[in-house]
């Protein structure tokens, strides 16, 4: 929505807030026209815009702006190197240029506002244009003067930091599939057109000149039929051609048959000029085919299902030569080379640690929770990402032969094609339909050449024509296209109807932890020992006068109560907090600080020098877990397949309840060994994850579902993409797949009412193109409308999804 | 009748155009995104006022 509020941004001296981003001022170092700001960032942006008459950015939305504090500079050099360049730009004539960056950071009107205007920022870009869905920015500059490093640096200063990732140079560049859109088109021209040329046999004209007519007319559509069958019916005729040859009966074959049976005689009729043909039944049976397909089709572009590990690593690493340091695209580094890693930025490949602290958190590639504390000459992998001050790591091997990527490796990941293990439902339908029609086909045809031959013909082909099973074809596109549709607005997006069959046959969870089950970034901290009120309310004193993090944590632990004063209180940066209180020393910090034995994690508390306990950070468990997994349990199996310790069993045992298999300290190809196992088993298992290490899992699984908490960051490639707090709601969402598969049954016999009627006028010989022209489209018309509405239906009762919510959410 | 089966070719031809039409717009992209010019379209044009004199 759009506000057009005038929020001044005169306003942060009372405030306090940043005349930029609106957040907390700490203090008043960044100052400009006697505006407030919280850091150099947010002051560039403000003075850029003010210079370029630009804003206005701050009136389109107020809350546009975000804080740029804690953003690195990154000066993108790697992109001005001619291969990595030639990779980003769509096009080139060697004057201009267009290039698209993803720039996850578009969040509002104001954004494709500015981002618009990047002419009057720098006038070597021509035209920038924004996609808001699919938060891209494309961009055509002049190439001559305008370096693409130069362009990525001018979009971070606005505060919009390309996206940049490995994955962006090695995939091929995709065209965006237009072919269906054009067949629509082209079909609904035939089937508008076709049913106005048979006017003249609707409305039963049959005298004089007249007969003229509709003999012209009933030309004319014999010449719109031809593109009918050539192009518009083409990819079906095909599909049933292929599964004829890999002796398969599928879904197209039945529809293939009514559509070569409806030209075949419409031409006969209208070349013989015996009768008018039903052209216009078979232009209306195709584009109602193609709606569904669409229908089924429409995919969200925000979100992808087919990410690799390139699209977590970043293009580029820092590397360090003797004169400095310079960013060098991923796939040039070598072993042996020297590189920097930045706190928060990704360890680029297998490395040996060759100075500074490293603090390594590997929970998105291993599945261990707490970070790892690495001293200087051991080994660090690719993947993990610094949590402390910079690092400098000598590598050891290239990107692609790191030891976390080896699973990329596997067959799984190699083998393509059909991961659908039972076969489709449309194609088991088609199965039994095509056997049906023939049947009842074939009976016909050999009653009437017993009886009356010169009939045996037409009621042969009218039984081909009628019982072709376009209803059963559109029953499920539109039923389960819809499903698709109402769980993405509820935030769980299906990859495709595929996903949506297998999701309702699963018969075993399995679950991982870190960061599935457990908010990632979100850890509570637990004491290991009983406090009693007195030590408490030391403690609760202590961390009080400390800004940490970790000790604003433990007095939220410590809950309210009254505060005692301290007297000579410390703070040693790193270490801990001591101070005295009533006579007593405390002292709150590390082991080296607290003179404990080095290997006792956590962070200690010591009263007089006499250790009273410590204070674990224990991951935080997503909230209705409980409630989800005993609702679970009634219908799966369920198990918990960790990478990390078993420190937290009992606390999963309780929720899994006894029968569950909880397995922990599992690595990414044992994970997907043990998907591998339960299948063998029979089972169709569905796995829920997170990380790269259940990359493996994911993919082996029937169906893979991965949690994200948002929707920019990366997710490994899966089934089904659902927002981190809709994880609670998988059970109503698995009840209601499955009942979903019972609408579409009830259509399949909706449909079968209704060719019942027609092949009563079929097997007798008396179907009219009239008949055929109102029977069919009405039947497909029911099943859509009944499939549409029932499953919205069911969804507003099973998942309590209406129409209304969400769609702002866009 | 003539009248007729001249008009019907007509307006096959004007059908026709149309369809054209249809399909330079999907070719080029203009369903690509259906969401942005939605926002686009409030902007105002309002620089004269607010931009430095240049």
């Amino acid at each position: 929505m759009l506000t057009l509020e005038r929020a001044t941004p005169q306003q942060s001296v009372q405030t306090g807030c940043c005349t930029h981003c609106g957040e907390e001022i700490p203090n008043e170092d960044f100052q400009l026209d006697g505006q407030l700001f919280c850091c150099q960032g947010c002051m560039m942006v403000f003075q850029i815009l003010q210079e370029n008459g630009l804003s206005n950015f701050y009136d389109i939305d107020p809350k546009a702006a975000f804080s740029l504090k804690g953003q690195s500079k990154e000066t993108f050099e790697y992109l001005d190197d001619p291969d990595v360049r030639k990779k980003f730009i769509d096009f080139s004539d060697g004057k201009m240029a267009r290039v698209h960056f993803s720039l996850p950071q578009i969040h509002c009107a104001s954004c494709v506002w500015l981002l618009e205007q990047l002419g009057r920022l720098d006038e070597r870009v021509y035209r920038s244009q924004v996609n808001f869905l699919r938060k891209e920015v494309h961009i055509t500059f002049d190439e001559k003067r305008l370096p693409l490093s130069k362009l990525a640096t001018l979009l971070s200063r606005i505060g919009y930091k390309p996206l940049i990732r490995l994955a962006d140079t090695t995939t091929t560049k995709v065209a965006t599939d237009r072919s269906l859109a054009i067949k629509i088109g082209v079909t609904g021209f035939l089937f508008g057109n076709i049913m106005l040329f048979s006017f003249p046999e609707y409305l039963g004209l049959e005298v004089g000149a007249d007969t003229l007519l509709k003999k012209y007319f009933s030309y004319f559509n014999l010449i719109l039929g031809l593109p009918l069958l050539l192009f518009s019916g083409w990819s079906y005729l095909q599909s049933a051609y292929l599964g004829l040859k890999q002796r398969q009966l599928n879904i197209d074959l039945p529809i293939s048959i009514g559509i070569l049976a409806l030209f075949g005689r419409s031409a006969f009729e209208i070349l013989s000029q015996s009768g008018a043909g039903y052209f216009d039944s078979l232009a209306g049976l195709l584009f109602f085919l193609l709606l569904g397909k669409w229908f089924q089709q429409r995919t969200y572009h925000q979100l992808s299902f087919d990410r690799d590990y390139k699209s977590y690593f970043p293009l580029a690493a820092t590397l360090i030569r003797p004169n400095g340091t310079e960013q060098v695209a991923l796939d040039r580094l070598d072993t042996g080379d020297r590189v920097l890693v930045r706190s928060g930025e990704l360890i680029p490949a297998d490395g040996i640690l060759g100075k500074g602290a490293a603090r390594i958190d590997y929970s998105f590639v291993t599945g261990e929770s707490d970070p790892v504390e690495v001293a200087e000459g051991a080994e660090v992998f690719a993947g993990g990402r610094q949590t402390g001050a910079a690092i400098e790591v000598v590598l050891t091997k290239k990107t692609d032969q790191s030891y976390l990527i080896q699973l990329w490796n596997e067959k799984v990941f190699t083998h393509k094609g059909d991961s659908l293990r039972m076969g489709r439902l449309a194609d088991q339908a088609g199965r039994s339909f095509t056997i049906l029609i023939l049947l009842i086909a074939f009976s016909t045809l050999a009653f009437w050449l017993w009886t009356n031959p010169a009939l045996a013909m037409d009621a042969f082909t009218a039984v081909l024509i009628i019982a072709c099973p376009c209803a059963v074809a559109l029953a499920i596109p539109f039923t389960f296209g819809n499903v698709l549709r109402l769980l993405a607005r509820k935030g769980i997006v299906l990859k495709n109807t595929d996903s949506l069959e297998a999701l309702q046959s699963v018969t075993h969870i399995v679950f991982d932890k870190t960061g599935t089950l457990t908010e990632k970034q979100k850890g509570e901290v637990v004491f290991t020992t009983e406090l009693t009120e007195e030590s408490r309310s030391w403690i609760r004193s202590l961390v009080h006068h400390s800004a940490h993090p970790k000790s604003r944590k433990i007095e939220i632990q410590m809950g309210a109560g009254k505060r005692l004063e301290v007297v000579d209180f410390r703070e040693l940066t790193g270490k801990g907090i001591e101070g005295i209180i009533d006579g007593h020393k405390i002292q709150i910090g590390s082991s080296t600080f607290t003179n404990q034995p080095k290997e006792q994690e956590g962070t200690h508390v010591c009263i007089d020098g006499q250790l009273l306990g410590s204070f674990q950070t224990r991951s935080i468990i997503r909230e209705g877990l409980g409630e989800l997994l005993s609702s679970l349990r009634t219908d799966h199996k369920i198990s918990l397949l960790s990478g990390d310790d078993e420190r937290e069993a009992d606390r999963f045992r309780a929720l899994f309840g006894t029968e569950a298999q909880l397995l922990f300290r599992r690595n990414p190809t044992e994970k997907l060994r043990f998907i591998e196992r339960l299948q063998a088993k029979g089972e169709v298992v569905l796995m829920v994850g997170d990380g790269l290490n259940d990359a493996g899992a994911l993919k082996q699984a029937d169906v893979g579902l991965v949690v994200t908490d948002d929707s920019n960051d990366f997710t490994p490639a899966a089934d089904v993409i659902a927002k981190g707090h809709e994880l609670t709601a998988l059970a109503r969402v698995i009840r209601y797949a499955r009942a979903s598969r019972k609408l579409v049954y009830a259509a399949f016999g909706i449909a079968l009412l209704y060719n019942l009627v027609g092949l009563s006028y079929a097997v007798q010989a008396l179907l009219s193109p009239v008949v055929a022209a109102i029977l069919m489209p009405l039947s497909s018309l029911t099943i859509v409308l009944f499939g549409v509405g029932a499953s919205s239906l069911l969804a507003y009762r099973m998942i309590k999804i209406s129409s209304e919510i969400n769609k702002s959410h866009k | 009748m003539k009248i007729i089966l001249f008009l019907a070719v007509i307006s096959l031809l004007v059908a026709g155009g149309f369809l054209m039409a249809f399909l330079w717009a999907v070719r080029n992209g203009q369903y690509e995104d259906d969401y942005t010019p939605s926002i686009r379209i409030l902007f105002e044009d309002n620089f004269k006022h607010t931009q430095k004199n240049d």
